[in-house]
């Protein structure tokens, strides 16, 4: 990237766009959850969750199949709106704010919270579309070689570039499983949001480009405060600085990383990670 | 069907429980197999017959409709006489405009053959010409009128009988050399035709077999319209029979006689038209001057491009499809820009962004079922509403695009909601993970994702519309309309219409004309088809 | 006018666009956080304008023609004005004039009507584009006011979007509300209003077995009678159904087995196309073949039998009628036996039936209420189905079930009545509406009871 020392501005820009938008004097992005409930129609899927995500560095739900983790980080950035039956109760706050407020418009709070998800979703559009498509519908830049800068900068930190530079007029579906999630994962930096939110981002990959994904996330937690829902114990203590046990539908443990793999207060706790159910 | 499985050990009986004797189940399997095959067989014969059904319809219609692509002139030439045509000689474009062209191609016409006396006569031999002749010459006048004065060779179309006794078997006929010698009492007018001997008496058995009687009072045989008419060509022209004798044939002069001298034995012949003069459109004196202008080699046959460039006419040889097209054009055009943003709008909301509940079902349930309305229901409500209550325009595009577009709408939502429901919800959620609001992640991911197989369901709509004929009935489109409309608001008919007014009609050259009509349509509905399969081929997505 | 109107509501459109998004843009330069983006808040300004300018137009337009035409209609003495008939053609003959298509005499009070008529119109269309403007330049200036950081001009104009889209969805109803409620209305007054002379009652019409509906114009025709008794048209509709039903049911059930069941993939290829050209084909062209080439067939060979065949018989119309629902009868069995779950088909193959066996006894049995409501659906678009018995079927009300007898049907009757002209209010054309009614009323129940049973059965496999 050798014109990035020439036109440093729109990322300036962009990270000035998105302070912008905090309240003066705000404090760094922080998810703090209190007794939220979660319903779909009558199950009752999430009982009473609190937890308090800090705002850098990486933290990961584990837990069996089935118990309330997608779930609950798809309430953080309110996904859930999109299911029908889906109802939330208890509050979320991010940085102070509810985000469950009436007045609170849920378009801006995804461009705060990005989310990655289980299966590579690219658009069936170019490259270069895949990942400006963010910034454009948030009016994120002022003109195409803006565009042009925060395209390459957010493949650069998603650690695409070098691969896909030649050919980003190319369908962001014709890439590997791998380089597609690593591209949706740039979408989602394109946005520069505070938080990345993603969902067993690496269970449709194989183990090169997990470790690929994995090098990246630990890149990306001193920018990002990133919430990452794995099935591989291994992989959360690769990545992740915090971690929370889920079990049927409640929060059990919240911990450091190391105090969860190595000395879990909750009997359930140790079963789960040293393989007895689940 | 769980009774229709357990019905089935009855006809398979375990082995263990009664021995049966191998021959006695090997009879049961064949008889079974026999069954399988019969049942196998009346499948692929349904189908088979349903193809031959098919087959049976286009090649009928087919083979009908190829007259109708061809059309016969003769090759004339006319003096453009300035007396008639620029009376003044000053060019004026309105009194050539209104010039008696028709007496022009009078005279051409006569000028082939000379000699015709008598009004029935002369009436038959301008009949030959259509009076579109008159026209096309009015027309090559205007666009050029240096050609005021001087003689050009020109062709004139035919009249659509005469079109049809070239084209047709109607002129079938066995010709008889003459074996005596044949003498003519006259050049013109009733003649008598004496032979040197009885050489008629095998035409005379011949009419005894016809039916026909010596007629006592007339001393001879009397032929008349209703059996096979004899004409003998004769010292270069040509006499009806109408009396006969052993020896003599008496009749009318339908080609006037160069000279009364005896035609020798082998130069004379008694030519016999098959089919009876009251049976055919066209007489035995029309018969006699068409051959005369064909063996002048005065006759062409061409490429009915008037077919495609003109409207509607009364007279078959001068109707053309051209106003029926650009009317069905027109109203395609009004259904198109109707239904297609309705339709998929509202397939975007019942997919999208509908709620769950009653209204949204009585919409789902309501639109299901005016999809099996029969049209002309619709035709009804564009009769009361449009028309009655709306005061819009009868036989007008408008209307009828109107109506077609309310006819295919329901095809249109169904097809455009299944291609939206084929869109995986991995993109929408992918846009609003984004930030992307609902409607900005339907518009700008799923509506392009959609579009192909909303195109397809479209232009399968569109077919339809093309097609449907009742509606459009009730609205008044089935007005006799010549003029080839310029605007939605203008009188107008459309192709299956036009198809239906047509069929109506009693002339056999109409009848060609219906089928090639239906031809045209058919190639239409064709190539859309072929259109939608192929959209639905290229941009088919496994997701 | 319209095109005046219309080019300034273009025109305008364009400048909002412009102005609105412009101050956008301009805001955000001054470092103003915008909510939305440029593009919105021109789009806002957008529907500002077209929204009450089609409004005005959709509303004005009807008025000012209305008053135009009744200030015109003073020009006529009262007994014109008060004769719906007389004021009608009076009114036409305005309008020609109007838009110079008038052919002969003109009277003085003609023109005189017809100048009243131009004038009203000119200054009422003058008056309507005054106010569309003033209404859409409002529009505008609503609009940049509006422009603001905080303004959610996207949340706004999504909101306006939905309720278009919620119209578009509107329109199918609104189509059924609009058949229901022409059809019903005209049917009503067919039997209850008094004015009409020569309206049979309600039982006449049901179980009357004439059908007859001359309606005498003239005072000296008084002896023709004219009778309404539907009974000979059903029975005539449900006949020639019948004969297509024989046609088509066997054929297209059979066609779907073996398309289903036996067809390779490759007959299949080919097959399925030959079913769909024939599906596509229009109907107009199929009662054309039916009159042209199968009745003479037919009446050929029943002369050849020594049958007496009408030259417009049902059985031709029936037979080709047959030929148009085959497809359909074919590809909705083709769905549904494809929905038959393959453990079904196994569970016979594995006791050892053959392939006919298993299809006879465990296939069309789980298949049978989408094959019934396919046979359903198929009656009712042969019940509705217009132009083949139009051309091919006759128009003489024979209450008979011989097939090689004419008939009429119901559809033919409702063609007759109402195509070429008309008067509104005699029972005539009233019964036609009748006729659709019924017509409506009949297809409407076989479609739903089908639907409905479609659905269960989607539900039961799904
Ligand atoms: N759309 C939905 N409608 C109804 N119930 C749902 C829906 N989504 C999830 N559930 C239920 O909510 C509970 C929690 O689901 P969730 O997807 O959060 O589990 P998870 O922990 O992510 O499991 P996995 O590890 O398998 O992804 C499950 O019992 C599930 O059946
Ligand atoms: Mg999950």
């Amino acid at each position: 990237m050798e014109n990035s020392t020439v036109d440093l501005s729109a990322i300036e820009r962009v990270e000035a766009a998105r302070t912008a938008h905090l309240t003066a004097g705000a404090k760094p992005a922080k998810v703090l959850a209190h007794d939220v409930n979660v319903y779909y129609g009558d199950k009752h899927a999430l009982q009473a969750v609190n937890v308090e995500i800090p705002d850098r560095g990486v933290m990961a739900f584990i837990g069996p199949s089935g118990c309330g983790k997608s779930t609950f980080l798809r309430c953080i950035n309110r996904m859930n709106d999109t299911i029908a039956s889906c109802r939330v109760t208890g509050k979320i706050t991010i940085d102070d704010q509810d985000i469950y407020d009436r007045s609170l418009d849920v378009v801006q709070l995804r461009a705060r919270v990005g989310m990655v998800f289980q299966k590579p979703n690219p658009f069936p559009k170019s490259i270069y579309d895949n990942v400006a498509y963010g910034p454009r519908i948030h009016g994120l830049t002022a003109n195409k070689a803006e565009l042009d800068e925060v395209v390459q900068s957010s493949l650069e930190k998603a650690a695409l570039w070098n691969e896909v530079k030649d050919r980003l007029q190319d369908s962001g579906t014709g890439l590997s499983g791998g380089q597609q999630q690593r591209l949706c994962i740039a979408r989602a930096i394109a946005v520069n949001p505070d938080i990345i939110l993603m969902d067993e981002p690496c269970s449709a990959l194989d183990p090169i480009a997990t470790a690929k994904v994995e090098t990246l996330i630990d890149e990306l937690r001193s920018n990002f405060c990133i919430i990452i829902v794995t099935h591989s114990m291994q992989q959360a203590a690769r990545v992740s600085q915090r971690t929370a046990f889920f079990h049927l539908g409640t929060l059990v443990e919240e911990d450091s990383t190391k105090t969860i793999f190595s000395n879990p207060k909750d009997q359930r706790t140790q079963d789960y990670i040293t393989g007895r159910f689940g | 069907m769980t009774d229709a499985i357990s019905s089935l050990p009855t006809q398979l009986p375990p082995a263990r429980r009664r021995a049966i004797p191998p021959d006695v189940a090997a009879a049961r399997v064949r008889r079974r197999y026999a069954s399988e095959r019969t049942f196998k067989a009346l499948g692929f014969g349904a189908l088979a017959l349903t193809a031959v059904f098919l087959v049976a319809l286009l090649t009928s219609i087919i083979v009908k409709s190829l007259p109708a692509f061809s059309e016969h002139r003769a090759v004339l030439s006319v003096l453009v006489d300035a007396a008639i045509v620029d009376a003044d000689g000053k060019r004026n474009a309105d009194a050539i405009r209104a010039a008696d062209y028709a007496s022009l191609t009078r005279a051409a016409i006569t000028a082939v053959i000379p000699g015709i006396e008598g009004r029935t006569a002369r009436k038959a031999l301008n009949g030959l010409l259509s009076s579109g002749a008159a026209d096309d010459l009015r027309d090559r006048v205007i666009a050029n009128p240096s050609i005021i004065g001087t003689t050009i060779k020109t062709p004139m179309l035919f009249s659509d009988d005469v079109d049809l006794y070239l084209k047709g078997d109607t002129g079938r006929h066995t010709a008889a050399l003459g074996a005596a010698e044949l003498t003519p009492s006259d050049v013109k007018g009733d003649i008598t035709l004496t032979a040197a001997n009885q050489s008629f008496a095998a035409l005379i058995a011949d009419l005894e077999r016809e039916g026909v009687a010596n007629d006592a009072e007339a001393g001879a045989h009397v032929l008349d319209g209703r059996i096979p008419s004899r004409v003998v060509y004769i010292n270069g022209g040509a006499v009806k029979v109408v009396k006969a004798t052993a020896n003599t044939l008496a009749g009318p002069v339908l080609l006037p006689l160069s000279s009364v001298t005896p035609a020798q034995a082998g130069s004379w012949n008694l030519t016999t038209y098959v089919q009876p003069e009251s049976r055919r459109r066209i007489s035995d004196q029309e018969i006699v001057f068409i051959d005369k202008i064909r063996s002048a080699g005065a006759i062409e046959r061409g490429f009915n491009w008037r077919f495609f460039t003109s409207g509607d006419s009364r007279e078959p040889e001068l109707a053309g499809i051209r106003g029926a097209l650009i009317g069905t054009a027109l109203t395609l055009f009004v259904t198109l820009i109707l239904c297609l943003p309705i339709g998929v709008l509202a397939a975007i909301y019942l997919e999208e962004f509908a709620p769950k509940n009653w209204l949204t079902d009585i919409i789902e349930v309501n639109i299901n079922n005016l999809a099996a309305v029969p049209s002309i229901v619709f035709g009804l409500l564009g009769l009361a509403v449009f028309l009655n209550y709306f005061n819009l325009p009868r036989s007008a595009p408008l209307v009828g695009g109107l109506v077609l577009a309310l006819l295919v709408l329901p095809t249109i939502i169904i097809s455009a909601r299944a291609a939206i429901k084929a869109v995986p919800p991995s993109i929408r959620e992918a846009a609003i993970g984004l930030g992307a609001s609902q409607q900005q992640a339907v518009f700008h991911h799923v509506l392009p994702l959609a579009m192909p197989g909303i195109m397809t369901g479209t232009i399968i709509g569109m077919a339809h519309a093309l097609g449907e004929t009742a509606p459009l009935l009730m609205i008044g489109m089935v007005a006799f309309i010549v003029d080839v409309p310029t605007s939605i608001s203008d009188a107008a008919t459309v192709l299956p219409v036009q198809i239906y007014l047509w069929s109506d009609l009693p002339e056999a050259a109409f009848q060609q004309r219906t089928a090639a009509a239906i031809v045209v349509l058919l190639g239409f509905l064709f190539a859309m088809n072929g259109a939608a399969i192929w959209l639905r081929n290229k941009f088919e997505r496994r997701w | 006018m319209t095109v005046v109107y219309f080019t300034a509501l273009a025109l305008l459109t364009l400048t909002a666009y412009v102005l609105a998004s412009r101050r956008s843009v301009a805001l955000s330069a001054t470092g103003v956080r915008m909510h939305s983006l440029p593009a919105y808040h021109g789009l806002l300004a957008i529907s500002l304008v077209i929204a009450p300018m089609l409004l005005i137009w959709a509303v004005g337009t009807p008025l000012v023609s209305q008053l135009a035409a009744s200030n015109a209609l003073t020009n006529f003495p009262a007994e014109i004005r008060n004769d719906a008939l007389q004021a009608g053609s009076a009114l036409r003959e305005i309008k020609n004039l109007a838009a110079g298509q008038h052919s002969g005499d003109v009277s003085d009070a003609l023109r005189a009507a017809t100048d009243t008529y131009s004038a009203w119109r000119t200054s009422g269309n003058f008056l309507l584009l005054i106010i569309g403007l003033t209404a859409a330049l409002a529009g505008i200036a609503t609009s940049l006011r509006m422009v603001s950081g905080q303004f959610r001009a996207r949340n706004h104009f999504e909101r306006i979007v939905r309720i278009v889209l919620m119209a578009c969805a509107g329109v199918a109803v609104l189509t059924t509300i609009g058949i229901v409620a022409s059809v019903l209305t005209e049917t009503i007054r067919f039997f209850f209003d008094p004015n009409i002379k020569g309206r049979p009652g309600i039982l006449d019409f049901l179980f009357g077995t004439e059908w007859n509906p001359q309606q005498a114009m003239r005072a000296d025709q008084g002896d023709i009678k004219s009778a309404y008794g539907f009974v000979p048209l059903l029975t005539g509709t449900l006949l020639i159904t019948a004969i297509a039903m024989c046609v088509a049911g066997p054929l297209g059930l059979l066609s779907a087995i073996y398309l289903a069941e036996y067809a390779s993939p490759r007959m299949r290829r080919y097959a399925k196309p030959v079913l769909e050209i024939l599906a596509g084909v229009p109907t107009v062209v199929l009662g054309f073949f039916a009159a042209l080439t199968v009745a003479p067939y037919i009446r050929g060979w029943g002369e050849a039998l020594g049958l007496d065949v009408a030259s417009e018989s049902a059985l031709a119309a029936g037979l080709v009628m047959g030929m148009m629902i085959i497809p359909f009868i074919s590809s909705l069995s083709d769905d549904v036996m494809n929905a038959v779950p393959q453990s079904l088909r196994d569970g016979a193959y594995a006791l050892g039936a053959t392939k006919s066996e298993a299809i006879k006894q465990v296939v069309l049995p789980a298949a049978l209420p989408g094959i019934v409501s396919a046979f359903m659906l198929a009656m009712s678009r042969a019940i509705g189905e217009t132009m083949i018995v139009v051309m091919a079927a006759g128009l003489a009300a024979n209450l008979t079930l011989n097939p090689l007898d004419a008939v009429t049907t119901i559809t033919v009757q409702i063609k007759t009545i109402l195509v070429g002209d008309q008067e509104f209010d005699s029972a005539k054309t009233l019964a036609a509406f009748a006729l659709g009614f019924v017509l409506f009323f009949i297809t409407l129940i076989l479609n739903i009871i089908a639907l409905r049973i479609v659905r269960k059965y989607r539900e039961q496999y799904d």
